[in-house]
């Protein structure tokens, strides 16, 4: 009997007077990959800004169930302290922090939550190193500023260096492949891949096929006009890249 | 449960002024009110030699002519001249030898600002010249600086044992001409510091002395007088904190530095004096006159760190006199709730090939005021003078000002200047982003106000640049809106 681990039940959201989740139901089990797909303004990015705690959004009804636990009102720091990560689509800048210490600040405010001591330097230094070569980080990056003057590539690869060192349960990566060439692309799904366990789970944002081919999923569920509309297993993938999402369309409205 | 909006108000409403308290020492205080007789008894105190007084005296004079400044991006109660006392010394029971000598009381007072002279001594080699109100209280590693010929100690002991070097540098970089607060100071002044390294003298150690108003209701005017001979370097340390209070105090310091040919003075302040409560009651008015001047190929560099005062104006600046000679000023300066701050520097090039760098980062909060006003100024004979100008500020919320006042002069066709100038708010996005990665709102405040101001951080001594982030944290807590 697979664990589920997060649970979404009925989530209705808006902002301001538009509605975007119109009633989202997704059960996801450790150890699954889950991938959504869907057209621009489907709400896919809404989603994960809101599994991730962004109080942009009104939750209007439904719940987050987290390991059991509602987490539907928790605040940002603590989904990530319970293992909630997501990889941002823009990663954003942060001047005159550096990458090390914007890490080992967030790994002992975890640290700290869970009632441990702050991690040993040397210890700390080990993982980085370890972590980093897992997604190819060049090097002087992790002395840089946090993302600042980075191309598109290294900071997607920054996400999943910051995604191995802090270890999540449930990642969602939103849109990760865009802006990636296919090498880049090749490396950083390697580093999903590498990290995905039997205790941990994903949620892959993407409106391409072609990430697929490199972190396959378990399941596909393609999100439309708010609500998830059609799931099925890594085929559907291929069969939304020949068909778009039209045929999809037509067919939510009967 | 999460934490609200609610819980962090009630935490700030609760949070009261961190350094607030005040030590119980008995004092001996001048009577209310200025007047030539004022004057003359601060002189008498201090047993000055005729020429100190008739210093005093002229500036005086000059000052009652003059009127109080009304240029700067600041509103204020104008102080009441005449309901200060201008002067007040800790009683002294006998000369102190030692730290075992000092008042308990004292002592306590350091233990709580977290930074005892015993400490400071042991970990950093630091020697301590401690202010407490008016009168140096303790001065140590006197003895290992005499060693060397530097000579580190209050104004008024210099003004005994050294009149001569007092004599022939006090005034010459600010002139009791110079402003009204200046006048003042040079006819109230109390007590303060005074540096002397002697020619090719490098100072092994941070010179460090540490400010505080502590008497209710007296004004505090400091001097401190600093001189580096011909190639010789010093870094100099100032920092403050001030007990809380209801009613507004004025603090009126004047700070000369004397670079000679070939030598180096760097000076780093940290500020915290009380910035009065969320309300905008009380506060220091914190109107400081700070200057330096260079000789041939000698340098100076500011550095500053100003989070308290509920009204700051302050230009320490550098007149680059000598060919090739460099001045620097880095500063951030915070405020929050209803401080008001018009800071910033002025360089003033008269040599050739000389070079001047100016970073300053302001960080605006809650419904404060905060400007930044500076010169540059090259005059015409400053041929192949340089210039970069940078000045950046950070709004936390949408109800405060952040402003910019750079004025160039240029009188000599080869000079370079150059001025940079951003302003940005504090994203909600990059707060996000540090919450998601399990970083609480507040320390990613810190972290991203101090990852924009570490620039000019870096440039503190080390113990100084930790002491400073402390205080950029504890001023700027909740202030995003």
């Amino acid at each position: 009997m697979k664990e589920v681990l997060i649970d979404i039940k009925d989530l209705e959201c808006k902002i301001g007077d538009q509605k975007i989740l119109k009633g989202l139901n997704l059960k996801v089990n450790k150890g699954e990959i889950h991938a959504i797909m869907g057209p621009n303004g489907s709400g896919k990015s809404t989603l994960s800004s809101l599994l991730a705690g962004n109080d942009n959004y009104e939750i209007t009804n439904g719940s987050i169930f987290f390991e059991g636990e509602d987490i539907t009102d928790l605040s940002p720091e603590e989904r990530s302290w319970k293992g909630v990560f997501l990889a941002f689509q823009y990663p954003i800048e942060i001047p005159g922090v550096s990458n090390i210490n914007f890490l080992r600040t967030a790994l002992n405010e975890k640290n700290k939550f869970f009632g441990k001591d702050p991690i040993p330097a040397k210890d700390f230094l080990k993982m980085v190193s370890e972590k980093s070569a897992l997604v190819g980080l060049d090097n002087k990056l992790k002395n840089r500023s946090v993302n600042e003057g980075f191309s598109g590539g290294e900071k997607k690869r920054n996400e999943i260096f910051q995604m191995a060192m802090l270890n999540p349960k449930l990642s969602i990566l939103d849109e990760t492949d865009s802006g990636l060439d296919i090498d880049a692309l090749k490396i950083v799904a390697g580093g999903v891949n590498k990290l995905k366990s039997n205790e941990n789970a994903t949620i892959v944002i993407t409106h391409y096929q072609r990430l697929l081919d490199y972190i396959v999923p378990d399941f596909v569920h393609v999100l439309h006009d708010g609500k998830i509309v059609k799931t099925g297993d890594k085929n559907l993938a291929l069969e939304l890249e020949k068909k778009g999402y039209d045929w999809l369309k037509i067919n939510s409205l009967n | 449960m999460s934490y609200t909006e609610k819980d962090l108000k009630e935490d700030l409403d609760n949070k009261s002024y961190e350094f607030g308290f005040v030590t119980d020492i008995e004092s001996e205080k001048a009577p209310v009110g200025l007047n030539e007789d004022i004057v003359r008894l601060i002189s008498s105190k201090k047993n000055e030699p005729e020429w100190l007084l008739n210093y005093r005296l002229k500036a005086f004079e000059v000052w009652q002519t003059m009127k109080e400044p009304n240029w700067s991006h600041v509103e204020y109660e104008k102080p009441d001249f005449q309901n200060i006392s201008y002067y007040a010394a800790p009683k002294k029971k006998k000369e102190l030898k030692s730290l075992d000598e000092v008042d308990p009381e004292l002592l306590k007072t350091m233990d709580k600002l977290g930074i005892s002279i015993e400490e400071q001594k042991k970990l950093s080699g630091v020697a301590v010249d401690f202010v407490m109100d008016s009168v140096s209280v303790a001065t140590s590693f006197k003895e290992k600086l005499g060693e060397l010929g530097i000579i580190f100690c209050s104004f008024s002991e210099a003004v005994q044992n050294h009149p001569n070097l007092v004599q022939k540098y006090m005034g010459t970089v600010i002139p009791y001409t110079d402003n009204y607060y200046a006048a003042l100071n040079s006819a109230v002044f109390s007590d303060g510091s005074f540096c002397y390294i002697p020619k090719g003298v490098r100072c092994p150690m941070e010179l460090s002395t540490y400010f505080r108003i502590n008497e209710s209701g007296t004004g505090q005017f400091e001097r401190t007088l600093l001189i580096a001979d011909e190639s010789s370097y010093v870094s100099y340390l100032e920092g403050c904190t001030a007990p809380q209070r209801d009613e507004n105090q004025l603090h009126a310091a004047v700070v000369e530095l004397i670079s000679l040919d070939q030598a180096e003075i760097k000076y780093s302040t940290v500020q915290n004096w009380y910035p009065g409560d969320e309300k905008g009651v009380g506060g220091v008015y914190n109107f400081v006159t700070k200057r330096g001047i260079c000789g041939y190929r000698s340098k100076i560099s500011w550095t500053q760190v100003e989070t308290g005062s509920a009204v700051t104006w302050k230009y320490p600046s550098c007149i680059l006199k000598g060919d090739y000679s460099v001045g620097e000023f880095y500063s951030v300066a915070v405020t929050n709730n209803f401080q008001q701050a018009d800071t910033g520097t002025k360089m003033i090039h008269v040599g050739k090939n000389t070079k001047s760098t100016i970073i300053s980062k302001g960080i605006s909060a809650g419904k404060s005021q905060n400007s930044y006003r500076g010169l540059v100024k090259i005059g015409k004979g400053a041929i192949n003078a340089r210039n970069f100008s940078q000045c950046d500020s950070l709004l936390m919320t949408d109800r405060c000002g952040a402003h910019t006042f750079p004025y160039i002069e240029c009188e000599n066709p080869s000079a370079t200047v150059e001025h940079e100038a951003t302003t940005s708010k504090i994203g909600e996005e990059q707060l996000f982003y540090c919450m998601q990665r399990g970083i609480s709102e507040e320390k990613a405040i810190s972290l991203i106000v101090n990852g924009y101001a570490k620039e000019v951080l870096n440039k503190l001594p080390m113990e100084f640049a930790v002491e400073a982030q402390k205080l950029l944290e504890i001023s700027l807590e909740g202030s995003v809106g």
